[in-house]
C-alpha cells in the first residue's frame, strides 16, 4: 500500500467515524497543513525551472541583448562619429527589443502551456484556489523576467559607457542609470507579465504570443504607412504609444517631443497589465478549466 | 463519501449530463460505467471543480471541491495520464504538485516507488508510454494519501502486470477506508474490482447497484441445449415441450437451444420425457459485460458500421463465396439475451426514474415463472422460412453466416436496404 507505515501515536484514531458519517473514514499519517500562496509560489519556482523552453527562451533573451548591445557598441566605437556628450546607455535598446519577444514568449508559456499539455486540469485539481495559482505564477515569473533583464541590460551598460569613452559620450547621471537598467528592466518585465496574463485569457500559446507581438510591433509598423494628412493625429499616437517609443523613452530617446515622458511608460503598461489581470482572474474563476 | 444531486450540465444546447444524482460510499471500489461520450469525465471532472455545474451540485465530504481545505489531501485524481507538461522530468511534476499542497518532498519519491517509476524519475514525461503516463498519473493521485479517491480509465495501456496491481491498488485503498470511484470500458476487470457499479448513458442514470445484483437484473443466466444435429425434428419436438414447461427456448446460430427459466435438471427430465436426446446440456452464467451491454444497448452514441467499401470491391470470382463476417461486427444487438422479465424493454423503467435505490425498477433474478413472451417478438418480426434463424443476431443485417448454401447477399448492399 502507499502507506505502509502502522498507525503512529498522532494518528492513533485512524478508523474513528466522523461525526455525521455512519461510515469508516481513512486518516493520513502525512500531517495536512493549511496551504497558502507560499506554497503556490514553491510550487511555480519548482514548474518554471523545472522545463526546457525557460532555459531557451531567457538563455537566446540573454544572448540577444548581450550580443546585440556588445555588436552595436563596437561598432559605434570603431566609427569615427562624435556622440557629443549622449549618453552611451541607449545603445542597449536595440537588443532589449528584439529580447522582449523572448520575454513575451516566456510570460505566455508560464500560463498558456499548461492548458496545451492539459497539465492545467492537474494544477487546478491540486490547487483549486485558482486565483492563487495565477498570482503565484505572476510573482514567479515577474521576478525571474525582473532579475535576468536587469542583468543583462546592466552589464551591457557597463560595456557600452567603458567602450565609448573615447567618442565623446557623456558619463551617464545616476537617474539615467536608474532609468537605462532598472527602469526599462521593470519594463520589459511587465510586458512579460501582460503576456501572461493574454496568456491565461487565451489559453493557447501560440494565439498569445501572435497577439503580444502584434501588440509589440503593429502600431509603429501601420503608423509608418499614415501617409495621409489627415491621419497625422492618429499617426502622431500610435508613434508616441508604440512599445518601442516607450522603451525608447527610458533613454530620453523619443520619436516626438509630446507624449509620454520620464517614468510615463511604466505607469501606463502597470496600468493596461492590471487591467489585464483583472480580466484574467474573472475568466478564470468563471470558466471550466 | 461523494454525492452529487441533480448534476446536470450542459455545453451550448447539447446535454452532456442531465439530472444525475447518485452518491459513492467510503469503504468500497465503485465502478463507473457508461459508453463512450455519456458524460462520465464530465461528470468526474464538475466532482473535481474543474467544470461548473448549469444545475445541481456535487459535494465531498459535504463540501463543494472548490471549498475544501487543501483539497489535494482530501482527494487524489487520475483524469487523463496525459495532463502533465511533457517537458518536465516525473519527479519535478510531482515534486510541484506535492508543493503546492505542502506534502513533504520525501514523499514524491515514495510514490513514485509505489507506482514504480522510481528508475525513470529524472526522465521528462513525453517520452513515456501510455502505461508509465497512467503510473504517474496514480502516483499524482496518491500523492497526499487521500480520503477520496478518482480515477477515470486507470487500467487504459498498463501491462497485465500493472492492470493486477491496479486492481488490488483499488481493492487495498477500498478496504482501508477510503472512497474509490474508477470509471473503465473494462468489464472484465470491473467485474473482479467492483463491488457497486454506477452506470450512466447519455448523461442520464441508469443502474446504482451492486455488481452482483446489476448483472442478474440485466441478463439471464441460461442453459445450452444442443440436439442431435442429424435429427432437426427432434429439436422441434424438445422446443414445444420445454415451452410448455414454461421455459424460454431461443435458437442460436449453431443449431444449439438457448433455454432460460428452467433449472438444468427440470429440462433434462423434460427431455427424457419427450424422447430426446441430447447432446449438449450446459449452463451459462451471465457475464458483467453481457449484462453491461444488454443495460446500455439504448444509450450508444457511437457505433460501428460494417465496412462495405462500396464501390471499391473487385467482383467476386463466380463461385466464390464472400468472407464470413465475424459476428457483433456492425451489427447492433448481438449481446446477451434480456432477462424474461423485462421483455425486451431494457432500461425503459431506469430511465423513466433515475435516481431510483437499487432494487427498484429491476424484478427479481430470473425467476422461474418468467412471462414466455418472446423478447425479441417486439423487435424482429419472425422470418417466414428461414432455416434456424441467427438468433441472438437480429435482421438479416449482413451475410448470414449460417447455412453456407443461404442466398449470398451482396456485401455491398446498405444496411438499410434489408
Amino acid at each position: 500500500m502507499s502507506t505502509p507505515q502502522p498507525p503512529t501515536p498522532q494518528a492513533a484514531p485512524d478508523w474513528h467515524p466522523a461525526p455525521a458519517s455512519p461510515y469508516p473514514t481513512y486518516t493520513s499519517p502525512i500531517p495536512v497543513v493549511r496551504t497558502t500562496l507560499v506554497h503556490a509560489l514553491a510550487s511555480e519556482w519548482t514548474k518554471i525551472k523545472s522545463v526546457r523552453s525557460t532555459m531557451w527562451t531567457l538563455g537566446v533573451f540573454v544572448l540577444l541583448v548581450i550580443g546585440i548591445g556588445l555588436l552595436t557598441g563596437a561598432v559605434v566605437a570603431n566609427s569615427s562619429s562624435d556622440l557629443a556628450g549622449e549618453s552611451a546607455l541607449s545603445l542597449g535598446f536595440f537588443g532589449l527589443l528584439l529580447g522582449s519577444i523572448c520575454v513575451i514568449t516566456l510570460g505566455v508559456m508560464t500560463t498558456a502551456s499548461e492548458y496545451g499539455t492539459g497539465m492545467i486540469r492537474t494544477t487546478m485539481t491540486a490547487c483549486p484556489s485558482r486565483g492563487r495559482v495565477l498570482t503565484a505564477k505572476a510573482i514567479v515569473f515577474f521576478l525571474v523576467a525582473f532579475v535576468v533583464t536587469l542583468v543583462s541590460a546592466t552589464l551591457v551598460a557597463l560595456a557600452h559607457v567603458a567602450m565609448l569613452e573615447g567618442n565623446g559620450a557623456a558619463d551617464p547621471t545616476g537617474t539615467e542609470w536608474l532609468k537605462g537598467t532598472v527602469g526599462v528592466s521593470l519594463y520589459i518585465a511587465l510586458l512579460g507579465l501582460l503576456s501572461l496574463a493574454v496568456g491565461s485569457v487565451i489559453r493557447h500559446s501560440a494565439g498569445a504570443i501572435t497577439i503580444m507581438i502584434g501588440v509589440l510591433l503593429a502600431p509603429l509598423v501601420i503608423a509608418l504607412f499614415m501617409f495621409s494628412e489627415s491621419l497625422k493625429d492618429v499617426q502622431q499616437a500610435l508613434f508616441e504609444y508604440s512599445i518601442p517609443n516607450q522603451m525608447s523613452i527610458f533613454y530620453a530617446n523619443s520619436l516626438s517631443e509630446s507624449g509620454p515622458s520620464g517614468w510615463d511608460p511604466l505607469w501606463i503598461l502597470l496600468g493596461v497589465t492590471a487591467a489585464a489581470f483583472a480580466g484574467a482572474f474573472a475568466l478564470l474563476e468563471k470558466r471550466d478549466v | 463519501m461523494i454525492e452529487a444531486v441533480g448534476l446536470t450540465k450542459r455545453y451550448g444546447d447539447k446535454t452532456a449530463v442531465y439530472n444525475l444524482s447518485f452518491q459513492v460510499r467510503p469503504g468500497a471500489v465503485t465502478g463507473f460505467l457508461g459508453p463512450n461520450g455519456s458524460g462520465k469525465s464530465t461528470t468526474m471532472r464538475m466532482i473535481l471543480g474543474l467544470d461548473n455545474p448549469t444545475a445541481g451540485h456535487v459535494t465531498i465530504g459535504g463540501h463543494p471541491y472548490r471549498k475544501l481545505p487543501n483539497a489535494a489531501r482530501h482527494v487524489g485524481a487520475l483524469l487523463d495520464a496525459k495532463a502533465v507538461h511533457g517537458g518536465r522530468a516525473a519527479r519535478n511534476h510531482l515534486l510541484s504538485l506535492a508543493q503546492l499542497s505542502g506534502i513533504p518532498a520525501r514523499r514524491v519519491d515514495e510514490v513514485l516507488g509505489v507506482v514504480g517509476l522510481q528508475d525513470v524519475a529524472k526522465r521528462r514525461s513525453k517520452g513515456f508510454s501510455l502505461g508509465m503516463g497512467q503510473r504517474l498519473g496514480i502516483a499524482a493521485a496518491l500523492l497526499g494519501d487521500p480520503q477520496v479517491l478518482l480515477f477515470d480509465e486507470p487500467v487504459n495501456g498498463l501491462d497485465p502486470e500493472g492492470i493486477h496491481w491496479v486492481r488490488n491498488l483499488m481493492k487495498a485503498l477500498a478496504a482501508e477506508g477510503r472512497t474509490v470511484f474508477v470509471s473503465s470500458h473494462l468489464m472484465s476487470e470491473m467485474a473482479l474490482t467492483a463491488d457497486h457499479l454506477i452506470v450512466i448513458g447519455r448523461g442520464q442514470l441508469l443502474a446504482d447497484m451492486s455488481v452482483t445484483e446489476f448483472i442478474s437484473a440485466n441478463s439471464a443466466d441460461f442453459a445450452r441445449v444442443r440436439t442431435p444435429d442429424s435429427e432437426p425434428q427432434l429439436r422441434e419436438k424438445l422446443t414445444g415441450a420445454l415451452t410448455e414447461a414454461g421455459g424460454h427456448v431461443l435458437p442460436e446460430q449453431d443449431g444449439a437451444l438457448r433455454v432460460t427459466g428452467l433449472p438444468l435438471p427440470r429440462i433434462s427430465d423434460i427431455a427424457h420425457g419427450s424422447d430426446v436426446r441430447l447432446w449438449e446440456l450446459s449452463p451459462h452464467q451471465a457475464s458483467l459485460e453481457e449484462a453491461y451491454m444488454r443495460m446500455t444497448q439504448g444509450a450508444v452514441d457511437y457505433r460501428s458500421t460494417a465496412d462495405q467499401k462500396a464501390g471499391l470491391q473487385q467482383p467476386l470470382p463466380p463461385g466464390a463465396q464472400p468472407p464470413m463476417p465475424v459476428p457483433g461486427q456492425g451489427q447492433p444487438g448481438w449481446y446477451a439475451p434480456p432477462p424474461p422479465q423485462q421483455g425486451g424493454q431494457p432500461f425503459a423503467a431506469a430511465q423513466g426514474a433515475p435516481g431510483h435505490a437499487p432494487a427498484g425498477p429491476y424484478g427479481a433474478p430470473a425467476a422461474p415463472g418468467a412471462p414466455p413472451a418472446n423478447p425479441y417478438a417486439a423487435q424482429q418480426p419472425p422470418r417466414p422460412s428461414g432455416p434456424a434463424a441467427p438468433a441472438p443476431a437480429p435482421p438479416a443485417a449482413s451475410p448470414a453466416p449460417l447455412p453456407a448454401s443461404a442466398p449470398v447477399t451482396n456485401p455491398t448492399k446498405p444496411e438499410d436496404a434489408r
